[in-house]
């Protein structure tokens, strides 16, 4: 499956803010732990694994030298 | 220790009274699990074997406990499977703790009509004791010397001069090939200046084998975050004898003596099992993980195996296991070689077919390691969200990884392998290893991998009568320079002139076996080749390439 790359979220400005306010209160290791259980659930939700290492190559881009 | 643990006396060898130095075709350097493996295998070829040991006892500790259902199946080839079994503790079941709450369960074989179970636990000594029985009875062949230390290895034309030393002073001798099969800490490996490739994780680990009286079932049982005691994991498994493993992450700061201390290790083990308990404590030892292995194990006429060769974690029982598989790998190349019915080239196969499984086990048991001991903040939070999800979200478990428990590598990239050319169901391939299966003969049940004696052998499903012309070529291969056996399995009763049958059509579906299907099996019992119908030309070429001829 080919990683989509079209704009295809819902309510894009709503989305953005629940993102942000999902680490409201937390810690810094707090959210990380919430950041890393959201991934999973996501990742699980894709499951093809062509689409999620497309998104982990995308995801690290700016930093390859 | 079993009672009365043996000692065995050092015998003056006549090599050390020879002016020169007396030639044998095959050196073994240490009687391990791996070495006496290897030792046993050849012997059963009837090539003649040295084996030499440095001390003369077996294993002071438990050490491997785990032994796989594909080890097990080597050692009743071997003549031995039966006895471990009886002695070891049958367990297929699994749980995984975070804290005080299971979150999963595990059957590690869910399958009947196999021979022998997932796993078993044995302490290691009492599998090294029941192949020195072994070795004893083929004393013909296995020449075994204790209290003979490997000392000096001397590359020479077409063979390896050696020194060897014992109680009664030092004396040489040559080999065709040595083996080393001396372990992590091998001399061999040392002697050639070889170097591990690979890592060492700074996470230790405690083992207390202890000996209690204690009502728990065969299970094994992993925490993470457990809340008995003071460590990032435990581990506790069963051995015979009422000894148990328990296994304790102690973090990489941890002073390794202070851990060692009695009352130490007694304040986590009556953590683990209750304040009430008394243990005897068996083997005390703390450790490193490593994954890391030698680029080649074949340099010229000396070739590595097991842990001299490749090294793991515990946590998947990757060590012995794949050990006692180069073994048997190795074993019958090296008659044919030695026959001079293949050329010395099948020996790279040994090395390319087991690094292919080094590095399958290393990537399993670095994978472990890496969920068991995250290192920095970001493995950590992606462990624990898997953990913290995994009791509520049925999708979280497959990610949680105790250790890959040892399967049976499939070379799947051998070039001893000759490619399918029909198309077939079933987990079988060519370079995995053949499906156990139980067969009907008419004095009674069998197994099907029983029936594979070391030799190349020919598999042949009929649901009726062997034809004469097939009958003839099985006849023809037999009388081959390369042995190979033909081995005919009836699909039905009413299959003629044959003596095993496939009444319960296990082995049919296992093999996805039809009239005809005709498979082509190397001594080590891996599938080098199969046909949906019988080929006799294809069969030849499939030997042939099987062998490197």
């Amino acid at each position: 499956m080919q990683l989509n790359l079209e704009p295809n979220i819902d309510e894009p400005d709503s989305f953005y803010n629940k993102l942000i306010q999902l680490y409201e209160g937390l810690n810094e290791s707090e959210s990380r732990e919430v950041q890393a259980r959201l991934i999973l659930l996501l990742s699980n939700h894709i499951g093809d694994s062509e689409a999620l290492y497309e998104a982990m190559r995308i995801a690290r881009e700016p930093f390859e030298k | 220790m079993p009672d009365n643990n043996p000692i065995f006396e050092f015998q003056h060898s006549p090599d050390q009274d020879s002016a020169s130095p007396v030639r044998h075709p095959v050196v073994i350097a240490g009687a391990g699990p791996v070495g006496l493996t290897l030792a046993i295998d050849l012997a059963l070829k009837q090539v003649p074997v040295v084996l030499l040991e440095a001390l003369n006892t077996i294993s002071d500790g438990s050490r491997a406990i785990c032994f796989a259902k594909r080890t097990l199946e080597i050692f009743e080839r071997l003549g031995m499977g039966r006895r471990l079994l009886d002695k070891g503790v049958t367990w297929k079941t699994g749980k995984v703790f975070l804290g005080d709450d299971q979150l999963f369960e595990f059957d590690l074989l869910p399958e009947d009509g196999h021979q022998f179970p997932a796993f078993i636990n044995l302490q290691q000594y009492y599998m090294e004791l029941y192949a020195i029985d072994r070795a004893l009875e083929l004393k013909e062949f296995i020449d075994l010397r204790w209290f003979s230390e490997l000392k000096g290895i001397e590359s020479m034309e077409e063979g390896v001069r050696l020194t060897v030393s014992t109680p009664d002073g030092s004396y040489q001798m040559e080999c065709d090939w040595l083996i080393a099969a001396d372990g992590a800490r091998s001399f061999c490996r040392k002697a050639l200046g070889l170097e591990f490739q690979g890592r060492t994780f700074d996470d230790q680990f405690l083992i207390a084998d202890i000996k209690t009286k204690a009502d728990m079932p065969p299970v094994r049982r992993f925490w993470f975050a457990p809340t008995f005691t003071d460590a990032d994991s435990a581990l506790l498994h069963m051995q015979p004898d009422d000894v148990w493993r328990l296994d304790f992450q102690i973090g990489p700061k941890a002073d390794a003596a202070k851990e060692m201390q009695i009352e130490k290790v007694m304040s986590r083990v009556r953590g683990m099992l209750g304040d009430e308990i008394e243990p005897d404590l068996e083997w005390i030892s703390v450790y490193r993980f490593q994954s890391r292995c030698i680029r080649n194990f074949r340099h010229g006429r000396v070739i590595f195996s097991g842990d001299a060769a490749h090294q793991v974690s515990p946590f998947g029982a990757r060590g012995a296991n794949s050990g006692i598989q180069d073994a048997e790998n190795l074993a019958w190349k090296l008659q044919l070689v030695l026959k001079e019915l293949a050329p010395e080239s099948l020996l790279d196969s040994y090395n390319s077919e087991r690094i292919y499984a080094a590095e399958e086990n290393i990537r399993h048991s670095t994978q472990s390691t890496d969920f068991i001991a995250p290192k920095g903040a970001v493995s950590l939070a992606y462990r624990n969200a898997v953990l913290s999800l995994a009791k509520q979200y049925k999708f979280a478990r497959p990610l949680i990884n105790s250790g890959r428990l040892s399967t049976p590598t499939i070379h799947l990239e051998s070039t001893l392998n000759t490619a399918d050319i029909d198309s077939w169901l079933g987990k079988l391939l060519p370079g995995a290893p053949a499906a156990d299966a139980p067969l009907q003969t008419p004095k009674g049940e069998c197994w099907l991998l029983s029936e594979l004696k070391g030799e190349f052998t020919l598999l042949y499903f009929t649901d009726g009568a062997v034809p004469e012309d097939v009958e003839a070529e099985l006849r023809r291969l037999s009388e081959k320079s390369v042995l190979v056996k033909p081995l005919v399995i009836g699909l039905n009763s009413e299959s003629q002139g044959v003596s095993l049958f496939d009444l319960q059509g296990i082995a049919a579906q296992r093999y996805d076996a039809q009239n005809g299907t005709t498979y082509l099996l190397r001594p080590d019992q891996h599938i080098t080749a199969r046909w949906k119908r019988y080929v006799s030309s294809a069969i030849y070429q499939a030997l042939a390439r099987a062998t490197c001829n």
